[in-house]
């Protein structure tokens, strides 16, 4: 079993002196697809921040590969981790291929702007996430779906061996969502840790094999779907009460919520 | 063959790739083009800027001069008087011009630029009481403007500074600092000497009339050690388009790339400003015209300065030809640059409505 590559080690996350998240400690297991759950503003995005260097913990550190990720440089840490944030903008005017190009920012220099290894990494993102036509469209010009791809392809082009998503399927419709989290699966079939906060409990419980469970945040329950994907800790964490049958598809634990209606 | 190795296309085919493959640039091929033809342009215009006058000149005159021939006269008109201008203007739209192209990019709002934000007023400012309490001595008056605005900045960096530098929370407090400012400079002209502030005011519409050789030279030297520094924050800042985690993610130091494009922005408006006192608008213009030009995603940092150099010698010399009185090239800008701010707003309210 290989150490894992990212761990959270009594971590306290706040803004403003507002604490977010505290005393949090968990791995992220090496080869993992891991799903962080949780309701709406319980830390998820934070902590997301947090794992990416982009936020350092008020007490506590994360782990990046046995290192703290206060004491690595912004190009170390993206080496070796890419995030993909809720708040990324595409510039307007940007085309497909140039916006997946700035994935490679750290892979360049003043004056080394473009080289074989970056056009190779492009198409390999292009490729992988089946956008290789769309190439020279412009980004505000495509669906939802296709954007969706276009910002994964650039994470992916910055060839990290761990990939943070943050709600990576919101706002797509449910075709569109499925595609995005078979192309992860895939991603992470080919040997990628995944780590991608998930609203849908069900996708979570079908592509996971991690989930950490968290509720204003503390993590309630970490494991295998089978372990998280309880009535017990659903009930625990978004305080909804549940039947969890076997998904008639592929076995994995499913959530259906009891008729509440009045 | 070895000119395809030489020209290769980047990640899209309107980027050039110049160099080998472990070391090279790239280059946009339309942004090249938009900096090319203002290049032309700005010599032609220069050469005109030269010949022009109340006392025409020739072009063998002209050349005369530069092969250290010709008439003291004639010497003096060229290269005290026409060159010394035509060459301030072209320098000085290119530092304003990046200036609001620095500004516009870390706060990802066309709105943003130094004078909008009150750099400029806040120049003046230091002028009014250097010239007050100082005396009208030019290095004094240099030296309160520089320090007048780099305090603008301070207040509004100060203030705007919460977890971060936050774009629009950024441009909101440099209006409003630039309101107080203009509120103050006012007051202040109001209580001073008439003679002082007839001085004052035609400083503060901007104008290139009282460019010499001794003023150009160091100011001149100061615009083109900061231009030279930006090509090293522009990687940086492009990334920053993307947003900041995006842009930190992929491995950008935001922090020290947007606090090193600040300091250069602030260093070559309040270099201009404390020469030829506050130029509106091109810093707000030249930017978005550019970008518009080249059909970039980003605004090109290299073309925009040509583009704005451009802009402010033609000002100049509409300033000092077309117009049958001679007014200060800010004057001119004003005007030019109202209409533009008029379209971007109308142009922005069509898109968000």
């Amino acid at each position: 079993m290989t150490a894992p590559p990212l761990r959270s080690q009594a971590a306290t996350l706040s803004y403003d002196k507002r604490v977010i998240v505290e005393d949090l400690t968990f791995d992220i297991p090496a080869g993992s697809f891991t799903a962080i759950i949780g309701p709406n503003a319980c830390g998820k995005s934070t902590l997301l921040r947090a794992m990416a260097g982009l936020l350092a913990p008020a007490a506590g550190q994360m782990i990046l590969d046995g290192k703290g990720i206060a004491s690595l440089a912004p190009r170390e840490i993206a080496q070796r981790l890419g995030l993909l944030p809720q708040t990324a903008i595409a510039p307007e005017g940007i085309t497909v291929a140039e916006l997946v190009a700035r994935g490679r920012y750290v892979h360049q220099r003043l004056l080394r702007q473009w080289s074989a290894e970056d056009r190779q990494a492009v198409d390999d993102a292009l490729r992988l996430t089946n956008v290789t036509e769309l190439a020279d469209r412009r980004v505000e010009h495509l669906s939802g779906g296709q954007r969706q791809r276009v910002w994964i392809a650039m994470v992916l082009a910055q060839q990290t061996p761990l990939i943070l998503l943050d709600e990576p399927t919101t706002y797509l419709d449910i075709a569109h969502q499925m595609d995005v989290l078979n192309l992860l699966h895939e991603l992470n079939a080919a040997g990628r840790t995944i780590v991608a906060v998930l609203h849908d409990l069900n996708h979570a419980a079908r592509y996971a094999s991690h989930i950490i469970a968290m509720k204003a945040g503390k993590v309630l329950a970490a494991g295998s779907p089978a372990q998280v994907i309880t009535a017990a800790t659903v009930s625990a964490v978004f305080g909804l009460e549940t039947e969890v049958i076997p998904d008639p598809v592929t076995g994995n634990p499913m959530v259906v919520p009891h008729d509440t209606r009045a | 063959m070895k000119l395809e190795n030489r020209l290769r296309t980047g990640p899209t085919p309107s980027l050039l790739v110049i160099g080998h493959d472990r070391t090279n640039i790239l280059l946009d091929r339309r942004a090249a083009v938009v900096a090319a033809s203002a290049g032309i342009l700005v010599i032609i215009l220069m050469i005109l800027a030269v010949l022009l006058g109340d006392f025409p000149l020739t072009i063998s005159e002209v050349m005369d001069v530069f092969l250290g021939r010709g008439e003291a006269l004639v010497r003096t008109v060229v290269l005290e008087w026409r060159l010394p201008r035509a060459m301030a203007a072209v320098l000085f739209g290119a530092a304003l011009a990046v200036s609001g192209a620095l500004f516009q990019t870390i706060t990802r709002n066309p709105l943003a630029s130094p004078d909008i934000m009150g750099l400029a007023n806040g120049s003046y400012s230091g002028m009014i009481l250097a010239l007050v309490f100082l005396g009208g001595s030019w290095p004094m008056l240099v030296t309160g403007s520089l320090a007048g605005g780099l305090a603008a900045a301070a207040i509004i960096y100060l203030l705007a500074l919460r977890d971060g530098l936050q774009g629009f929370r950024f441009i909101m407090v440099g209006i409003g600092v630039s309101a107080m400012l203009a509120s103050l400079n006012t007051w202040l002209l109001l209580r001073v000497d008439l003679d002082v502030a007839l001085l004052a005011s035609a400083w503060g519409a901007g104008t290139l009339n009282s460019i010499t050789p001794a003023t150009l030279i160091p100011t001149g030297f100061s615009i083109m050690m900061l231009l030279c520094l930006v090509p090293a924050v522009s990687a940086p800042l492009r990334q920053l388009s993307l947003g900041d985690d995006a842009a930190a993610s992929t491995g950008a130091a935001i922090g020290p790339a947007r606090l090193a494009a600040i300091v250069i922005a602030i260093g070559l408006v309040s270099a201009v400003t404390a020469v030829s006192g506050p130029i509106a608008f091109i810093a707000l213009s030249a930017p978005q015209i550019t970008r518009r030009l080249a059909g970039t995603a980003e605004i090109p940092l290299g073309a925009t300065g040509v583009v704005g150099g451009l802009m402010l010698l033609v000002s100049d010399l509409v300033a000092q030809h077309v117009i049958p009185l001679t007014l200060p090239v800010g004057v001119v800008t004003v005007v030019s640059g109202g209409l533009y701010l008029v379209w971007l707003l109308v142009r922005e309210a069509r898109r968000t409505t």
